[in-house]
């Protein structure tokens, strides 16, 4: 049962990643590719009634983490306190933005929250790439299962970091680029005209960074943590993980270039999903590692819930995220296809 | 300042400025579905316009409330990392199953709702105002479920280690408190939501503006109004007391200021308390009162604080006697409002009548600060205890937190949310100046986003 909420768990966030990914995206995207207020306002159309929507697997996978790995919970949000508060002044900033800004007709306020927009989005990108690589390379937990971290140290990896060294930065780019790219593949397929080839362009642009910084990453993620290579020594059919993530970044290439933006955006998808995939694998069964010493490990057996609680969980979880998925599939097909540049569709 | 009071410093101002959207987003949810429901029964494009408009209200809200709803969630783990440990494999299954039943719901049919008008049948718009509605309050059943736990623990065991381990689900979901809370809280919802709409409605007509639209705002503010006062009041308000004294003695007697047991106890209906002395000071006191709300004779004996020993009295005690008279009292003066407002509606004097339109208009804060002190009442009523009589406040909080720590988020948190206050009240002003549109004239712009 510890793997199946463990795995839970992790699909939860990489829909997160993957839904909130591109509105990740399109923040960082809207002072880059829009040169007028119409085009800004298309690329905020492009996620107006879906983001919030997205926003809920955060949610909903904390939510599930308490429930069934509450140590962990416990462990993780106060030892990362810093970084978790700054992650939901973040959230604020970029909800508060696509909420208010085209309530009050007026430049200065229109320019505040596309600023607002744009600053929140691009470090909550570097955050989230960030907070995945800590959980990587270890933390030092103590005795008592808990630790606190500051927001850097010395920038280096080692038995005491900071959030922040040279190996979550590295984490932090990669979400950084991957995003912004999964959100200028968005862009392309959602709108029309000039503003749709600027942002092939750019995914096109951004795809030669990305490859360059997955390929930084991996190696990097073996000299930090070499226990993750231990599942894959194990299971060798796991390499299948790695394989994939680069055939989705070639596919991201082949069909960027040959406008076929759906199919783009899913293999966009797909890398964000397989280099998520990827890290857990390499972390089973350990869900957050020590970096002082193997034995402090929080693994899925320490923190997982009481067995009654984890077993009536999957009768609920299993219909509810069928429903969940459902209401995905009608909103997305409501509004499926591009916006409208009009004011008609999905006004009110 | 010791870390363990900023860490309840840092949860109780996030929460009670959280509170302040919900309360509202619920209730007008449920308001909206009414007027939807009136437009397309009588075909009537006024009502559709009164949806409109408060739609526009109810996104605002609707997203502080997200946003400031999701460091609700992580301050769990972040500033109350002993609690989450100890009660995860208990309340961490409400709480999740409120992200995965009630936050995807409410959220697709929120979008579906505010950008879907136009692409959608009448009927299914009608349709998604309602799963908005029902979204909003699946999620109120198990946030208060959540809390109803750590009121009134259930359906648990306790292990060796100090942590709760979930014995029955169905135990955790039936908690009669939760029920008993439930109703008192979501009722209060419309209470809120009534007053704003009927406030709004008394601006327009003694402003002279969107006359037709402000009487249909003090319509349904009015109705609605009077028959959440009421239930407000009674059956919810007065079950939950009788619980209350049934199963938290110690926090009925706080709440009362009363100190001593005593048979045919007063209800106290203003005075100072004097936690020192152990007396109200200038007290108004009705006799036999409490006795007879509590068990139904004037004549029983209420249990005082001197049954209890010291160290579990509610800690902050005149903070809880002040919030319990506030909601009290604020509930007895929203009833008469409510009951003179509606017989002038009936008469068919109401919009004419000034002096009930003024307090109608100025009344409209007063719901949010009977709510949140209703809300205090119970969160301290609970106190010294996180989880009522086996895990105490001061064993919940994160160790590894440090007071400093705490305290600059907490001071992150205040002026982030002073900046929300702001524009809360900049854009919710601007569209109430604005006033309902007639559909056409709607720019998407202003509505989306």
């Amino acid at each position: 049962m510890g793997a199946v909420w463990f795995w839970i768990v992790a699909v939860m966030i990489v829909a997160y990643v993957v839904l909130d990914g591109f509105d990740i995206g399109v923040g960082i995207l809207t002072p880059i590719l829009a040169r007028s207020e119409h085009e800004r306002r298309m690329m905020v159309r492009s996620i107006g009634p879906v983001w919030d929507g997205n926003e809920v697997w955060l949610l909903a996978g904390g939510g599930t983490l308490y429930f069934a790995f509450p140590l962990l919970y416990a462990s993780a949000f106060s030892g990362f306190y810093l970084p978790l508060m700054i992650v939901l002044w973040l959230l604020i900033g970029r909800g508060i933005s696509l909420e208010l800004r085209a309530h009050v007709d007026n430049h200065v306020w229109r320019s505040f929250f596309d600023g607002v927009f744009f600053v929140s989005s691009a470090l909550l990108a570097i955050f989230l790439g960030a907070a995945l690589a800590n959980v990587i390379r270890g933390v030092p937990i103590g005795p008592d299962s808990y630790f606190f971290l500051p927001l850097w140290t010395n920038w280096r990896t080692g038995p005491q970091p900071g959030i922040l060294d040279w190996y979550t930065v590295i984490g932090g780019l990669v979400a950084f680029i991957a995003m912004a790219m999964h959100g200028a593949l968005w862009i392309a397929l959602k709108t029309t005209g000039e503003l749709e080839i600027r942002a092939q362009q750019f995914a096109r642009r951004t795809w030669l960074a990305l490859l360059l910084a997955t390929a930084v990453s991996l190696p990097a993620t073996m000299i930090v943590r070499p226990a993750t290579l231990e599942n894959y020594r194990s299971f060798p059919v796991l390499f299948i993980v790695p394989v994939l993530v680069i055939l989705a970044l070639l596919s991201v290439r082949i069909f960027s270039s040959r406008a076929q933006h759906l199919r783009a955006f899913l293999a966009s998808a797909a890398y964000l999903a397989f280099m998520l995939v990827g890290a857990c694998a390499g972390l089973y069964p350990v869900v957050l590692p020590s970096s002082i010493n193997p034995a402090g490990d929080i693994t899925v057996a320490k923190a997982l819930s009481g067995t009654y609680a984890i077993h009536v969980g999957l009768l609920w979880w299993i219909p509810g995220i069928l429903i969940a998925l459902g209401y995905f599939t009608v909103s997305y097909w409501l509004f499926r296809g591009k916006v409208p540049t009009d004011s008609e569709g999905y006004g009110h | 300042m010791d870390a363990l009071f900023l860490h309840r410093l840092h949860f109780a101002f996030t929460i009670t400025f959280h509170y302040l959207f919900p309360q509202l987003t619920m209730g007008l949810a449920l308001l909206i579905v009414v007027l939807k429901g009136i437009a397309i029964r009588r075909n009537d494009e006024r009502y559709a316009q009164a949806a409109r408009f408060w739609a526009r209200i109810f996104a605002i809200n609707f997203v502080i409330g997200v946003v400031t709803g999701i460091p609700m969630e992580f301050q769990f783990g972040t500033n109350w990392s002993e609690f989450s440990r100890r009660t995860g494999g208990v309340i961490g299954q409400p709480l999740a199953m409120e992200g995965v039943f009630s936050f995807f719901l409410e959220s697709t049919f929120l979008g579906l709702f505010l950008f879907g008008e136009k692409r959608l049948s009448r009927g299914m718009h009608l349709f998604s105002a309602f799963m908005v509605w029902l979204g909003s309050w699946i999620s109120g059943f198990f946030i208060i479920t959540t809390n109803a736990w750590m009121q009134h623990p259930v359906a648990y065991r306790l292990l060796p280690d100090g942590r709760f381990e979930l014995t029955s689900f169905t135990g955790l979901l039936l908690n009669p408190w939760a029920w008993l809370e439930y109703t008192h809280n979501m009722c209060a919802t419309v209470v809120t939501a009534s007053f704003v709409m009927a406030a709004v409605g008394a601006f327009y007509l003694l402003n002279k503006t969107h006359l037709e639209s402000g009487r249909i705002f003090l319509k349904i503010g009015v109705i609605a109004g009077l028959v959440s006062c009421i239930v407000q009041i009674f059956p919810t308000g007065d079950l939950h007391g009788r619980y209350l004294a049934k199963n938290q003695p110690a926090a009925i007697a706080g709440m009362e200021g009363l100190f001593h047991t005593q048979k045919g106890a007063p209800v106290v209906l203003m005075g100072q308390m004097d936690e020192e002395q152990q007396r109200i000071d200038n007290p108004l006191p009705v006799n036999d009162v409490l006795s007879f709300l509590l068990y139904g004779t004037t004549k029983a004996e209420v249990k005082g604080l001197d049954q209890f020993p010291r160290d579990q009295w509610p800690t902050t005690l005149p903070l809880l006697y002040y919030s319990y008279h506030v909601m009290a009292g604020l509930g007895t003066y929203f009833m008469a409002l409510m009951l003179v407002a509606a017989f002038l509606l009936w008469r068919g004097k109401l919009f004419t009548t000034r002096w009930v339109l003024w307090p109608l208009l100025l009344s409209f804060p007063l719901p949010y600060i009977a709510t949140t002190a209703g809300w205090m009442t119970a969160e301290i009523g609970r106190q010294p205890w996180l989880v009522y009589g086996l895990l105490r406040t001061a064993q919940g909080s994160s160790t590894h937190v440090s007071a400093g720590n705490s305290l600059f988020t907490l001071l992150g948190f205040l002026g982030i949310y002073s900046l929300l206050s702001i524009l809360w009240i900049v854009t919710v002003y601007r569209i109430i100046e604005t006033g309902p549109l007639p559909a056409q004239a709607q720019t998407p712009e202003a509505l989306t986003a």
